[in-house]
């Protein structure tokens, strides 16, 4: 095995390091994550009208109740567009249970960001989503793309989803922590409780799905020159 | 930029064309097409007024990937085959897409001149150290101890300093920025089709699939600690002293963009048709 071969097959390792248990494509929080994500919507309408201006602490992007719905959007929306992306490049490369789970995931992400512009009366992305700036290079839910390996299984997908709930939870938990603003704090402890009932689901979906073993990686043909 | 603007302005999705792209899962070149359809959104441009040319590599597959007017061309060829559209169609938004193998070295020279002819040009290189399509020999930007099957012990040759150069070559525009960003590539991306003139920019952008170590790149990378500066030899000592991590516009000049010479010697593309049709 060459160098770079050597190097690959490590770095295959750390790839999905965050990866334990294991996943079945049957079950899916779908439904129930549906259900739940209208509800900070509310709040934040509701309280919309007075919160504008306001200083929101650490997280001082968030002045508002429409701005904090413009982030919950843009999150929901980049997470939606990055797992399309990964459900086409695994689809590229024949990885198809994979593809499959994560353009379910992919829906499931688009749902919610739908369902924010539904309540908000907001006929399609807001300007001040597409102007939203997080203090990371990426929103709390969109999946970091260098964790992706053409071998994976749903297992490890499942694996970066469960980081990026755990993300978005704890996301919301310091904004309501750190704004001062009434509407804007509601919102952030209705989604912490929403992104952690999803934690708590893929958790559970994660339970029921195999783990992979050990060789999961190998690959009689690499794309690494190995002769 | 001379196209012209929508009124009611399309989505990055808008600009991305049915085919799935093949590059490894992982690569950074993903984010790179999503910057430069959020980019294009973000000007209010129209697909068909805009025109993304490229060379030979991974990172040159991306006009496949766009709705845009594509030219996927000869290796490292990409600047000459867009500066002769753009000459010919001054209205058409042109950019440039390249790899640091196509650019720096089968186009390095190309990559020269462009930057001294200042055309209205916007050059994107995805660099990632290594010719990824070709299974992993260096490339100019490769670090000289990287050791791998096709480069025992390493080149021990310096690494070509793409900034610095495109700076003193004359480039009107020069950025640097990381693929882990997509949306802060896509504003320097605008920025720079927004910019009169030939500018450069330059996207770390992680292969992998032979240089894994580049997932860290996402710790490493940080804005730049100053801000874009209109001074060129400013900007040279800050690249020059930078560690290749720091992400922003490091400069932005005021050079005029070349144009091709007016008046009587000028031809239309269907007077020459007729003067070299047989």
């Amino acid at each position: 095995m060459s160098t770079s071969a050597k190097k690959s097959t490590s770095s295959k390792k750390t790839a999905v390091r965050k990866a334990k248990p294991r996943v079945k494509s049957g079950a899916k929080p779908a439904a129930k994550k549906t259900r739940v994500a209208a509800r900070p919507v509310r709040a934040a309408k509701r309280a919309a009208p007075k919160a504008k201006g306001k200083a929101a602490g650490k997280t001082a992007a968030v002045a508002s109740s429409a701005e904090f719905m413009a982030h919950a959007y843009a999150m929901e929306a980049e997470a939606a567009e990055r797992y399309a992306e990964f459900a086409d490049s695994m689809e590229v490369h024949n990885n198809r249970e994979v593809a499959e789970l994560f353009r379910k995931l992919a829906r499931i992400e688009q749902r919610h960001a739908d369902q924010i512009l539904e309540q908000m009366g907001w006929k399609q992305s807001p300007a001040s989503a597409a102007n939203v700036r997080w203090e990371g290079m990426e929103g709390p839910e969109t999946a970091d793309p260098t964790e992706l390996h053409y071998l994976m299984q749903p297992y490890h997908a499942l694996q970066i989803a469960l980081h990026n709930e755990k993300r978005a939870r704890d996301f919301f938990a310091q904004l309501a922590k750190s704004t001062k603003d009434k509407g804007v704090r509601e919102g952030a402890l209705e989604m912490e409780e929403e992104e952690a009932e999803h934690v708590r689901l893929i958790e559970e979906w994660l339970k029921r799905t195999p783990k992979p073993d050990a060789n999961w990686q190998a690959d009689q043909d690499p794309p690494v020159l190995s002769d | 930029m001379n196209s012209a603007a929508l009124a009611a302005p399309l989505t990055a999705q808008a600009f991305k064309s049915d085919y799935k792209p093949i590059w490894c899962p992982g690569c950074g070149d993903y984010s790179v097409l999503s910057a430069f359809t959020k980019a294009f959104a973000k000007l209010n441009l129209l697909p068909e007024n805009v025109a993304v040319v490229s060379g030979i590599g991974c990172s040159s597959r991306i006009p496949a990937y766009t709705t845009c007017y594509g030219f996927h061309g000869v290796h490292g060829r990409s600047l000459a085959a867009a500066a002769g559209l753009k000459l010919a169609r001054p209205d058409l938004t042109v950019v440039v897409a390249s790899g640091d193998g196509d650019g720096y070295s089968i186009g390095g020279n190309h990559f020269l001149h462009a930057c001294r002819r200042n055309v209205d040009l916007t050059y994107v290189v995805m660099d990632n150290h290594v010719y990824g399509m070709t299974k992993g020999q260096p490339s100019p930007t490769t670090e000289p101890d990287w050791d791998s099957k096709l480069s025992p012990g390493g080149t021990g040759l310096r690494t070509f300093n793409p900034l610095v150069i495109a700076l003193a070559a004359g480039a009107n525009f020069v950025a640097r920025s990381f693929a882990g960003d997509p949306n802060g590539t896509a504003e320097i991306i605008a920025e720079a089709i927004a910019t009169p003139g030939f500018s450069f920019v330059e996207i770390l952008s992680p292969c992998v699939t032979f240089r894994p170590e580049q997932r860290e790149w996402k710790q490493m990378v940080r804005k730049a600690p100053v801000t874009p500066t209109e001074d060129a030899a400013r900007a040279a000592r800050r690249l020059m002293t930078d560690d290749g991590m720091n992400i922003g516009v490091l400069y932005k000049g005021d050079r005029k963009p070349y144009q091709p010479p007016v008046g009587k010697g000028k031809k239309r593309p269907t007077d020459l048709e007729a003067e070299f049709a047989l």
